[in-house]
């Protein structure tokens, strides 16, 4: 187990570091970001000296060996625009965005889950169906359109939500979270159902699947020799075995969520990480876009390890050497 | 023929099983009809595709869509098996009928221990309390030959081999004390030392309780050594009935001569097997008559266009050929 | 070279010919998605024969039209059926023309992707070694981040154009071919006949003509299938962020962001039927597209 973990964190450097030349590279064809500093009516010469404090009058090869260092040293750079702490501005942000990414989650995995068994145990059913064509609706319509009928519907018209913005917040570990007042928590929903609902269909898909998958196996075959009923057969029998796959997907899922957040915050004003990059990207805010990538990357790479770590502590075939 | 003193336990009465596909009807199981007696030990013998697994499962109540039992009946302890709705075969399932099937890698839940699995047996049958249930599972699991029971309750599935898996199969389908054990080609997927250990673990078994047996099987040479009689099925349909011993002794009807025939221990000293020519036939696209017909050396004009009935012989037995081969003397 | 074409291809024109067809037309749902699509295809190439307006000749808009509802409407009319936007557009005509530019956006960017990445696949698969290594690892890192936010993050670099969007399709879109390929790449290598053909000398690109094409030909035609729609997803989405097509080329994307501005105001018709369409054509590439998974895909069935 040990040299498993070891194993694994060298694949998560050399993953990071992989993505920080990749980041850097992209970023060197952004353009010159000197112009973002200098004052429209800046001479020359003051271009020239922004360039030499900026570094970027040297090769790229130094430039980078200066990004990476600098990264290692924790130092992200500052906002063009704000004027802090690039991964400052982050962090500040990122509560709001893992409020709504766990509770559309949390709604995905709720609902997908006895729907996803139910169409898996009972293919044929009518019920079935219509929840088939259903989750391919969810997947084929543009989530961030959904948002908007969702808004124009529940916000505009019934006046039951409110259209945009985070509302009140409470601070909790020094995070500022809007689901502990009821104020709070209806500013909450729109946007996460609006996020859930494309993780929603794809995960009842998945889940049926895996649910039919299972049910051809001798071992259901076997537990109903055994004298069990269907419905014991279905769940002790059947639904673990169906669900253990979906550990493997949770690291997609949660970054198809991130992701996504970036569409669903710029609809509803969310003062997340995800509407930050959409507004650092129009601003041309490069050490944000930069932070966030890397941010981003490591939270991947760091799921994406707990998973597996998961999985071999869950299902007991799987042994990690 | 014997008279028969005690009722038959297990009474087959023209089963029809058919599995309704695309294709066409498949006609797994189409008319088949034995009986069986307490404590008795019959064989199905038939090529693979045979249907002779449908047999087994058709009695478990397990057919699955788009199959179907047409007709028939399956009188078990004076029950009709089919007319009853799933609560009532749920308690005879496992309590009256276990089975085992054919591949122990598949056959148990990989994310349950054996102990889990062995024990759900006694909770749904049972009223013993969970201490007397883990004590009847450790005393079972040592009776088919588990080494160190106590401690491999609590391993997985993947913790064993193949053969001490087919063990905890037939552990699980023993433990519930059934009247009937049916066992789908228990060894075919075990090594061959393996298979004749289990075999006589199952016979043990089976004798030590008087529970009658079932052997699906398309290995003819070791259900002759268990079973006290033998069905052979073709094509869905019953060929030949018989005594093991005169069965082997003198077969009637030329298919099961053909099974006799590839059993190597019979044919020392030859350079080369016999083998049955052809191949099973779709069986959704049967000949008009004899199924047998096109691959039978003995076939006739009659045996293409008149299905031959199963008929009883004189010396015990039946056998469904037209021509059939000379009885033993 | 004719005569000397492997049985695949022919093989699978049979198979094409008997029985996926004969399934198709018992399929309501691959024959839903197939009407759907056709009715799409129908749309954007008879395009301008459909609307009475060409939405971007600005002498044929008229601002007294603006904010015009649905027809069905209060205050709608038939001339402009599904209303007119801030500019007197007529909104059915934007769909037609958006739809044209978000079709062949998912078309392009899928071919691209496939050629590309069935490429560096075979390449991968068959010469194995340090080349496989390096254009694996980058799909494996790929993949484990979000196809949208890479696409998102390479249009901020490349700024907005329909050029620069299929790029960055592509770019997100090439992996899960390569992957494919190589991995049939790496199975029929190993064969013996493929075996036979490399000692006999028959050199490497005939070889991958003649026996791992083929091989591959169908789960790529169902990648391929459901990509397309993936890939209007994207598009869509970049274009509402503001970072995909240009608005002088205004795809479906496009004019639900430019109905956004104007929600809140009750005007809805502007940015909701360009998302309906959107939806409409999506479902029916996938509807086509896991016909075509259950079909071709033997496992399954």
């Amino acid at each position: 187990m040990f040299g498993y973990l070891i194993k694994r964190f060298i694949q998560m450097i050399f993953v990071l570091w992989i993505v920080s030349v990749l980041v850097f590279v992209m970023m060197s064809f952004t353009g010159d970001p000197t112009y973002m500093m200098v004052p429209l009516d800046a001479t020359d010469e003051q271009i020239e000296q922004a360039r030499r404090i900026l570094g970027l009058d040297q090769s790229h090869l130094v430039q980078y060996w200066r990004f990476l260092t600098n990264l290692l040293q924790g130092d992200f750079g500052r906002s063009f625009v704000f004027r802090q702490p690039a991964l400052q501005l982050i962090m500040e942000r990122l509560p709001a965005t893992l409020e709504i990414v766990f509770l559309a989650m949390i709604m995905a995995l709720v609902v997908a889950i006895p729907l996803g068994v139910y169409a898996g145990a009972y293919p044929q059913r009518a019920g079935s169906r219509a929840l088939m064509a259903g989750s391919l609706v969810g997947i084929s319509l543009p989530g961030f359109w959904l948002g908007m009928v969702l808004i124009f519907i529940f916000a505009v018209k019934l006046q039951m939500f409110p259209s945009s913005g985070r509302g009140p917040t409470e601070v909790i570990w020094g995070m500022r979270l809007s689901f502990l007042s009821w104020e709070g928590f209806r500013h909450l929903i729109l946007p996460a159902v609006t996020l859930s609902i494309g993780t929603l269909a794809i995960l009842m898909r998945i889940i049926r699947a895996e649910m039919m998958e299972v049910l051809r196996q001798d071992y259901i075959k076997f537990a109903r020799a055994k004298g069990a009923a269907n419905r014991f057969v279905l769940f002790k029998h059947g639904l673990k075995n169906a669900l253990i796959p979906l550990i493997t997907v949770f690291g997609l899922m949660l970054g198809d969520l991130i992701a996504f957040a970036t569409l669903t915050e710029t609809i509803f004003a969310w003062p997340g990480i995800g509407k930050l990059l959409v507004d650092s990207i129009y601003r041309g805010d490069r050490p944000v876009i930069v932070v966030y990538l890397m941010f981003v990357a490591f939270l991947f790479v760091v799921v994406n390890f707990l998973v597996d770590v998961a999985y071999a502590l869950i299902d007991p075939r799987i042994k990690v050497t | 023929m014997t008279a028969q003193t005690d009722a038959p336990l297990l009474r087959v009465c023209g089963l029809k099983t058919w599995f309704h596909t695309f294709g066409g009807v498949v006609k797994a199981v189409d008319g088949v009809s034995f009986d069986l007696s307490p404590g008795e030990i019959l064989g199905i013998v038939g090529e693979s595709g045979g249907g002779k697994s449908m047999v087994g499962f058709s009695i478990m109540g397990l057919i699955d869509k788009p199959g179907r039992i047409e007709a028939g009946e399956i009188i078990f302890d004076g029950r009709n098996l089919v007319s009853l709705d799933d609560n009532a075969m749920q308690a005879v399932r496992g309590r009256q009928i276990a089975m085992i099937f054919q591949d122990p890698m598949t056959a148990l839940n990989p994310l349950y221990t054996i102990g889990n699995q062995l024990e759900e047996m006694l909770t749904l049958h049972t009223d013993l309390g969970p201490q007397a249930r883990r004590e009847r599972c450790i005393e079972m699991l040592a009776e088919v030959g588990i080494p160190q029971p106590e401690a491999r309750l609590g391993a997985y599935p993947h913790q064993f081999s193949g053969g001490m898996r087919q063990r905890v199969v037939i552990a699980i389908a023993m433990i519930a004390g059934p009247r009937l054990l049916i066992a789908d080609e228990p060894t075919t997927a075990l090594d061959v030392t393996i298979q004749a250990q289990l075999l006589r673990l199952m016979k043990a078994q089976v004798e030590q309780r008087r529970t009658a047996l079932i052997m699906i099987t398309h290995d003819l040479a070791a259900v002759s050594q268990m079973a006290d009689r033998i069905v052979v099925l073709y094509c869905g349909r019953v060929v030949e009935i018989g005594a093991s011993a005169a069965l082997i002794a003198g077969p009637r009807h030329p298919y099961t001569r053909g099974l006799l025939d590839s059993i190597p221990a019979n044919h020392q000293g030859r350079s080369r097997l016999p083998q049955i020519p052809g191949t099973v036939p779709d069986i959704r696209k049967l000949p008009p008559g004899c199924s047998f017909a096109p691959r039978c050396p003995r076939a006739a004009e009659r045996c293409r266009s008149e299905i031959p009935e199963l008929t009883a012989a004189p010396a015990g037995g039946a056998f469904a050929c037209h021509f059939p081969l000379e009885a033993a003397p | 070279m004719a005569t000397n074409m492997p049985a695949a291809p022919s093989a699978l024109r049979r198979f094409m010919a008997s029985e996926l067809a004969h399934n198709w037309l018992r399929s309501a749902s691959a024959i839903a998605g197939s009407i759907i699509i056709l009715g799409f295809v129908v749309m954007v190439t008879a395009g301008p024969y459909l609307t009475a307006q060409n939405p971007y000749d600005v002498r044929q808009l008229d601002i007294m039209e603006a904010f015009k509802p649905p027809m069905w409407l209060e205050g709608g009319t038939g001339q402009y059926i599904l209303g007119t936007d801030q500019q007197g557009r007529d909104v059915w005509a934007s769909i037609v023309y958006g739809s044209r530019i978000s079709l062949f956006i998912g078309l392009a960017a899928m071919l691209g992707s496939a050629l590309i990445g069935a490429t560096l696949g075979l390449v991968a698969g068959f010469y194995g070694g340090r080349l496989d290594t390096v254009i694996m690892r980058i799909a494996d890192i790929q993949l484990s981040f979000p196809s949208v936010l890479i696409a998102l993050v390479l249009m901020s670099a490349f700024g907005t154009g329909v050029d620069k969007v299929l790029i960055a399709l592509v770019s997100v879109g090439w992996v899960v071919y390569a992957r494919t390929v190589r991995g049939a790449t790496l199975r029929e290598k190993s064969r013996e006949y493929v075996q036979a053909a490399r000692v006999s000398g028959l050199p490497n690109h005939k070889i991958i003509l003649k026996h791992v094409l083929p091989n591959v030909l169908t789960p790529l035609i169902v990648i391929a299938t459901i990509q397309v729609g993936t890939f209007i997803l994207i598009e869509a989405s970049l274009s509402f962020l503001g970072v995909g097509v240009p608005i002088t080329q205004p795809s479906l994307g496009l004019l639900i962001k430019n109905g956004f501005d104007v929600l809140f105001s009750g005007l809805w018709w502007i940015s909701v039927f360009p998302g309906l369409f959107i939806m409409l054509v999506v479902f029916g590439i996938n509807l086509l597209g896991d016909f075509l998974r259950d079909e071709l895909n033997p496992r399954l069935k």
